[in-house]
């Protein structure tokens, strides 16, 4: 459904994204982790048409979309949540969630009805009629992911939904986003909490340094010696497996 | 729309329009008439400023734009002034619609655009005043000859009801875009562009509405302007009093609200006229108010008058709650 094919992103002399690809069948929770400053926004971004690449093609659904303006993308079924999140800050939790719903329903009543309905399902139901500026940080991030499930996406992606939650609030939120993919959401997500990563994701990807060292399944990946010295230094994989053959 | 959203501008709608039937002195008369066409000009700069974030120093440009437009279809074309209103409204939308081409396209956000808007109206004001086509310093006059086919009517009161029917229009055009699709998604680029986008909101077409509406509603309170003085130049038309006046009626009225304009033009007009009854001697007292009531509206009532009476509503609210509370707890 998603076929990222050799994208890459200069910064001036950075390469934040270098030649990266990854490729998505509809169905099922991807994930994309990373050392910090990978570059894992960067290409979320790309994806999303909010930063064009350096170099490379986005397809969706078979249609190039490399070009494609944000909008377009959304109205496509891409739908994104922002890392630092961006509520509306003067509306209701309600309005914030009826401009998503607003993209597939023109009438007002529709699209309100749309948003109590996704505010249900994220947990939000009971601060439908608060101001999003008043809401507690894992409101706002509930709020990110309801107003991106509230313009019906088929692809959704998720920028760290779960940072800056405290381990209930993510026990609370596994189901929710378990919820959204049984629907039939595919979902690709950047993700820092590991226990949540190899909870939820079926396969991941890897980035380091803007580029894709490695793909598979969590526990494989979590393994993989590349994957460890980009987290730990190089030479890192080796001292561990000399550590685990001491102990064991 | 429910009823409840159309009840409060009919009420205020009909209470006003009964007003010159007490009312009967022409400054009075002239004054209302002055106040509604600031206060209808006002209601399109919150179109694009209060609902849309794009603060415009230059609404002048859309005012002058329509003033300008029907007086020349009028002198020059023989087009007759009804059409010359309509026409005057169209040519202040694509008026909007090109500057907000020009300038949102290249992502002029903020400071920049009311930099920008300021600089469009000063051009027009330069322009107008050199080119002998718009009558250059001399301005423009709009022949005298009462009769209702030529919006001139003998009786100030019409005019005042028509500027007043206007108004009322206008209100319902606000409140029909706080209420739609378009409204929520110019708020929502208002509040946070780049969320608006990814939740599928065209961000430059929201914006290009807008200021399009925004132009024609101002533009057609330019025009009722020259119908109901007669006269133009360009330091009137494109002048930056008007662009200041349109801007502050909303801020002291209510930024992004339906009657804000309506309210800030009333009170700004209301007091100045009230301090050159007091101090008439003093040249200028009117705008000393002005720049006091701004001051006193930007540091104790964000959110205008409008935003003011309703944190005192909800603060009685609050405290009729209390009271409740605290007299069940002393029936136990």
């Amino acid at each position: 459904m998603l076929a990222v094919d050799g994208v890459s992103k200069r910064f001036g002399g950075l390469m934040a994204v270098d030649g990266a690809s990854l490729a998505l069948e509809p169905g099922g929770i991807v994930g994309l982790i990373g050392p910090n400053g990978a570059g894992k926004t960067t290409l979320f971004s790309m994806i999303s048409g909010f930063v064009p690449p350096s170099d490379g093609r986005i397809r969706f659904e078979g249609t190039d979309i490399t070009a494609e303006e944000p909008h377009r993308r959304a109205e496509r079924g891409i739908g994104r949540t922002f890392q630092i999140v961006q509520p509306f800050a003067g509306l209701t939790v309600c309005e914030n969630i009826a401009v998503g719903a607003y993209l597939r329903h023109a009438k007002r009543a529709d699209a309100t009805a749309r948003a109590r309905e996704v505010a249900r399902r994220v947990g939000l139901a009971a601060e439908l009629d608060r101001p999003a500026g008043g809401l507690t940080v894992a409101g706002r991030k509930r709020l990110e992911l309801a107003r991106a499930l509230a313009t019906e996406p088929k692809l959704l992606l998720l920028d760290e939904v779960l940072a800056g939650l405290n381990p209930s609030e993510i026990r609370d939120i596994i189901p929710v986003i378990r919820g959204i993919r049984d629907e039939g959401v595919t979902i690709l997500m950047i993700e820092h909490v590991m226990q949540a990563v190899m909870n939820l994701c079926e396969r991941v990807y890897v980035l380091a340094q803007g580029r894709m060292i490695a793909e598979g399944p969590p526990a494989a990946v979590c393994a993989d010696p590349r994957v460890i010295e980009a987290y730990l230094g190089h030479g890192a994989a080796a001292r561990l497996k000399a550590e685990g053959a001491a102990h064991g | 729309m429910t009823a409840r959203d159309l009840i409060p501008i009919a009420v205020l709608t009909v209470l006003a329009a009964l007003l010159p039937l007490v009312v009967t002195s022409s400054p009075v008369l002239n004054f209302l008439v002055f106040m509604l066409i600031v206060a209808l000009g006002a209601q399109g700069w919150n179109i694009l400023g209060g609902f849309g974030g794009q603060f415009s120093f230059g609404h002048a440009a859309f005012f002058g734009t329509g003033a300008y437009a029907t007086a020349i279809l009028q002198l020059r074309y023989g087009v007759n002034a009804w059409a010359g209103l309509v026409l005057a409204t169209a040519a202040g939308a694509a008026v909007g619609w090109a500057i907000g081409f020009l300038s949102f396209r290249s992502g002029l956000r903020g400071s920049y655009f009311a930099l920008v808007t300021l600089a469009f109206a000063e051009v027009f004001r330069i322009l107008a005043n050199a080119a002998s086509f718009t009558g250059g310093a001399a301005g423009l006059l709009i022949k005298l000859d009462v009769h209702p086919a030529n919006l001139q009517f003998a009786d100030r009161a019409v005019f005042y009801w028509l500027v007043l029917a206007l108004v009322a229009a206008v209100l319902l055009l606000t409140r029909w875009i706080q209420r739609s699709r378009f409204g929520a998604q110019l708020v929502a680029v208002r509040e946070n562009e780049d969320a608006a986008k990814a939740l599928g909101v065209d961000s430059l077409k929201v914006k290009l509405r807008a200021i399009a509406l925004s132009g024609g509603v101002t533009a057609l309170s330019g025009c009722l302007y020259a119908q109901y003085f007669l006269y133009i130049d360009a330091n009137i038309a494109y002048g930056s009093w008007i662009s200041v006046e349109l801007l502050l009626a909303p801020i002291i009225g209510g930024v992004g609200t339906v009657f804000g304009p309506v309210v800030g033009a009333l009170t700004l007009h209301g007091l100045g006229e009230v301090a050159k009854q007091f101090a008439g001697r003093i040249p200028g007292i009117d705008l000393i108010v002005f720049g006091t009531v701004l001051v006193l509206a930007v540091a104790f009532a964000r959110g205008g008058i409008l935003g003011l009476l309703e944190r005192l509503r909800d603060r009685g609210r609050g405290m009729v709650a209390r009271g409740a509370k605290e007299v069940s707890h002393a029936g136990r």
